[in-house]
């Protein structure tokens, strides 16, 4: 028998607010354990709650951004449940008022190849909520230690309808949501830092009918691939269960990395009473339309129709939108560029493969080093969209060959210079000089009259040779362009 | 003790003497602490006095003082705080096991606004455990005993506040009242106390029992002090979304241009069955007083009384029961030694660290939240909080203050009620309503029965309208200064 599987998914993002959800202390990651608290993130007794607007506000901007229906009333819940890594043992949510509802999230599957745009269809959200994220806990032989350093910092709860079949279309989904909400500045989703995190349900069914299995929450999916591997897994878990006769049960289960499992956490009868009611600590408040017209105007273009319009407007190659759509920085350096360029076409394609390759050797992580360094983005790089703009329309106009031009771009990356600097230091003007050139091609041509009588009698290859001779003798630097106009019109 | 010692002194006339060099702040503070030092052995007020702390606030307010740089009417005036308000640097303990070795590292908002006024914060005062209980009988620490009769209750949970106002251990304290555990306590004790409409004074820093109740207030002998400490403490504070942004007039100054008598409401269905007859007696003289000054009475209806204590305890204890969760022995409650794993950590710190009346109320509060009962207890309880509401609207239609008694009866003895919760959850009966409704209540003592115990009665006034309320209890209690007698101790 053949078997579908139905997958929804919950995944959470790490807001990037200056400060937590609930209090004036900063967020971070990589600070010393429990130095980002307060009275509040400690829930010390006495310390209350007080709302961060600009949480709201991203929450509003996603929701607006993946079409969702904005609450008009923020409303906040308690769900109570004992665990150290949640210092009041409630966490402060959104239960049955989620900020946003509904909305959707558009994919794309895999195409033929990759020079091939594949299928694109919506994948249906249930609702967007926010909460508060818990602290993290590391465990020991003897004892477990808590850091509550991420404790309290904004946490969107983005919950997906079981819409989704494949680990194909679960990565197609996290890579066009993360790349949404990178786009619209609200995370960085940076999945090692904790700032990105998702748990699946899944279930299978027989292929063609519509009831649907029983499910099995997978928590632990903490990178890409293990969300990938992970589903893969337990789709394949549950088929072989049911071909066994064994029943699946309702359960949480969780995803090992390492050894490439999931192991059960909790049977459904283990479940929590989360005890849910709304906090009385907070008021609820109320969303306008002034507020979300003021958020409306912020929205960034979504990278799918970002991509649309490249496509459409400038006529790019699929397989160059495709990279530069998946990093909404990169697309704004093209933008930069590609309007003082003269060929949008060269400026994708450097933008792409030369600028992306020297970000990506620049940015490869120095195991040994001490600490981290910030990541080099195409904005804070020594290559100005500028300057990269000059290099394109120096080739264009025939003043640089692509061969040097090349050659010069690592050099301008790693120095800052721009290429009329590297080009004047070096020496290397493309010599386009009408005089000199056809001096040089007259002596190319009377040093191989061999090669000049056979293009004369129709041989069109032996213009190469004398070619070669002219490009020899100028050390790379004749235009070709030129060089062939020159050769032809002395030949006829 | 002379009764010219600077502890028989209102605050107000302790203000007075300080700006004409009759006293130090020093003096006082030292007046304050050997009064503690004589008679807390037999109250039992006070679970914490740091002395050298008080004394450098003390000198510090003098040092002000002498340079002409006095803060307020209350510079150089001690003030003892029931021990759920934090403190920087002072234990801070619920008056719970769980809490034995807890110092909070931070003010509460209304310390940060008693220091701004340079009053000296002296004291960590006793209470019924996470302030639950009408009796103080529930602190982990041994209970405060009447100072009019020590073999009695001072009422609770604010016990120790009341208490250690009525001894003159200080002539200022704070409280902190969900359902009358600042007026029963001061009805029980013949001192003034009172709750703001919750919204005036921020809770930030006030160790919670039920968040959408809870709301601290003054202790004083006179309603006029009281005025004076409720101005210093109120104001929207950004730190607590619950507090209402709005301007703090002069209370105590308002005082001084008393209104036109207006109406008093009576609502009757208070002045049925369970009221002592002494208590009634000394009621009904008030009434009688306020008729005399010109005030009309009125009898009105709050036809949803009877729905108050019910509504009450599912509300307060489902709060209570997740505000209390916090304190689970992982980070600054004491740690049950038998602890194996985690589940013990929670279940044997919390079993060794709570009170049995902590433990009823959470498990009842648990279980009005669960799945499958929150509709029938939670859900209608807030229904029925919003009739309780629209009763007050509608009789504030009519009338400037609603008047009944503060307790049912005096001063209990010990052990009276408290093999029954029920009955000790009857004590707050007039008290709870005005809680639900987040309404201010003033207790003012009204007399004393025939065996020297103090009754007082409680006005109610329209939310954010303490003013008016203030100057009408001030009419009365200027007429009678019940509280400024004190205990023989």
């Amino acid at each position: 028998m053949e078997y579908e599987a139905v997958i929804g998914l919950e995944v959470h993002v790490q807001l990037n607010t200056r400060s937590k959800m609930f209090t004036r202390v900063g967020t971070g990651f990589g600070q010393p354990p429990n130095t980002l608290t307060d009275p509040v993130v400690l829930g010390l007794p006495g310390a209350l709650p007080v709302m961060n607007r600009d949480a709201i506000e991203k929450s509003i901007k996603v929701g607006l951004l993946l079409g969702c229906k904005i609450a008009e009333v923020c409303k906040w819940d308690r769900k109570n449940y004992f665990y150290p890594d949640m210092p009041k043992n409630y966490q402060i949510s959104q239960f049955d008022q989620p900020i946003c509802e509904g909305g959707e999230v558009e994919i794309e599957m895999p195409g033929e190849n990759p020079a091939k745009m594949g299928a694109h269809r919506m994948v249906e959200l249930t609702r967007i909520h926010l909460e508060e994220d818990v602290g993290k806990l590391t465990h020991y032989e003897q004892d477990s230690l808590v850091d509550y350093n991420r404790a309290g910092s904004p946490l969107l709860e983005i919950v997906s309808e079981p819409d989704m079949h494949s680990p194909d279309e679960v990565f197609a989904y996290l890579t066009s949501l993360r790349n949404s909400l990178v786009a619209a500045g609200i995370s960085a989703c940076d999945m090692e830092k904790g700032q990105l995190r998702c748990d699946a349900n899944i279930s299978v069914r027989p292929k063609g009918t519509t009831a649907l299995g029983t499910k099995v929450e997978i928590k632990n999916l903490n990178t890409i691939s293990g969300v990938r591997n992970g589903v893969e897994y337990e789709i394949r878990r549950q088929i072989r269960a049911i071909e066994e006769g064994t029943e699946i049960i309702q359960e949480t289960r969780r995803w090992n990395p390492e050894q490439k499992y999931t192991t059960p956490m909790r049977t459904k009868e283990m479940a929590h009473d989360y005890r849910y009611f709304p906090d009385p600590d907070l008021m609820p408040v109320k969303i306008d339309e002034a507020w979300i017209d003021r958020v409306a105007k912020e929205l960034p273009e979504k990278p799918f129709d970002k991509q649309r319009r490249y496509q459409e407007e400038m006529n790019l190659p699929y397989s160059a939108t495709s990279s530069l759509c998946g990093d909404h920085l990169l697309c704004a350096y093209f933008e930069e560029a590609t309007a003082l360029a003269k060929s949008p076409t060269k400026t994708a394609n450097w933008v792409v493969n030369d600028l992306l390759r020297e970000l990506s050797q620049a940015n490869k992580v120095d195991e040994f080093a001490e600490e981290s360094n910030e990541a080099i983005t195409p904005q804070s790089c020594p290559v100005s969209p500028q300057s990269l703009a000059e290099l394109i329309n120096l080739i264009e106009d025939g003043k640089l060959t692509n061969n040097v031009a090349k050659e010069l771009f690592p050099e301008m990356f790693a120095t800052g210079k721009t290429v009329s600097d590297l080009i004047k230091e070096k020496g290397l003007d493309q010599k386009s000089d009408d005089g000199e050139i056809e001096g040089i091609c007259a002596d190319a041509i009377a040093n191989d009259s061999d090669a000049a009588e056979k293009f004369r009698g129709g041989k069109e290859g032996a213009i190469n040779a004398l070619k070669g001779a002219v490009m020899k003798a100028t050390r790379g630097q004749a235009n070709p362009k030129v060089v062939d106009e020159t050769l032809r019109r002395l030949l006829s | 003790m002379s009764p010219d010692s600077p502890i028989f002194k209102t605050a107000t006339e302790l203000s007075a003497d300080l700006t004409a060099g009759k006293i130090s702040s020093v003096e006082l503070t030292r007046a304050m602490i050997e009064r503690v030092e004589t008679v807390d052995e037999k109250v039992h007020a006070f679970l914490h006095l740091d002395q050298e702390d008080a004394l450098a606030q003390a000198k510090a307010s003098d040092e002000r003082r002498s340079k002409g740089e006095c803060l307020s009417p209350l510079d150089g005036i001690p003030v003892g705080l029931k021990d759920v308000i934090s403190v920087k640097d002072q234990p801070l303990t619920a008056a719970s096991k769980i809490l034995e070795n807890y110092r909070s590292p931070y003010d509460a908002t209304v310390t940060v606004k008693l220091k701004e006024a340079g009053a000296v914060v002296a004291g960590r005062l006793n209470l019924d455990e996470f302030a639950m209980g009408s009796s103080t009988e529930n602190s982990a620490y041994g209970p405060t005993r009447n100072p009019w009769d020590l073999e009695r209750v001072p009422g609770g949970s604010s016990g120790g506040s009341s208490a250690a106002v009525a001894a003159r251990e200080v002539p200022l304290s704070l409280g902190s009242d969900t359902g009358g555990s600042i007026r029963q306590p001061a009805s029980l004790c013949g001192v003034v106390g009172m709750k703001p409409t919750y919204g005036m004074v921020s809770r930030y820093g006030l160790a919670a029992f039920a968040s959408s109740l809870d709301q601290i207030g003054p202790f004083s002998t006179t309603v006029e002090d009281a005025a004076l400490l409720l101005e210093t403490i109120s104001g929207h504070d950004p730190l607590d979304s619950t507090s209402f942004p709005k301007d703090i007039p002069s209370y105590s100054g308002e005082l001084k241009n008393p209104a036109q008598p207006g109406v008093i409401g009576l609502p009757k269905e208070f002045f049925g069955p369970g009221m002592d007859d002494e208590v009634r007696a000394k009621v009904d003289q008030t009434i009688e007083h306020y008729r005399s000054l010109g005030y009309q009475t009125k009898e009105v209806s709050l036809p949803s009384t009877d729905l108050s204590i019910p509504v009450y305890y599912v509300i307060a204890t489902a709060e209570a029961s997740s505000n209390l969760a916090r304190y689970d022995g992982i980070r600054y409650t004491s740690r049950s030694e038998r602890a194996q794993n985690a589940i013990d950590v929670y279940a044997k710190s919390r079993g060794e660290g709570f009170g049995s009346e902590v433990k009823r109320r959470c498990l009842l509060g648990a279980y009005g939240l669960s799945s499958g009962y929150y509709d029938a207890y939670y859900l209608r309880a807030q229904k029925a909080r919003t009739l309780i509401r629209q009763d007050f609207e509608r009789v504030f239609k009519e009338v400037d203050a609603v008047l009944t008694p503060t307790a049912p009866t005096p001063a209990f003895k010990f052990g009276e009620k408290s093999e029954d919760p029920i009955s000790m959850y009857l004590s707050d009966i007039y008290t709870i309503s005005t809680n639900l409704a987040g309404l201010p209540g003033i207790s003012v003592p009204c007399g004393f029965t025939q065996s020297g115990l103090p009754v007082g009665m409680q006005l109610i006034g329209q939310a954010f309208e303490e003013s008016k309320l203030l100057n009408i209890a001030h009419a009365y209690d200027r007429d009678h200064l019940y509280g400024r007698q004190a205990p023989n101790l």
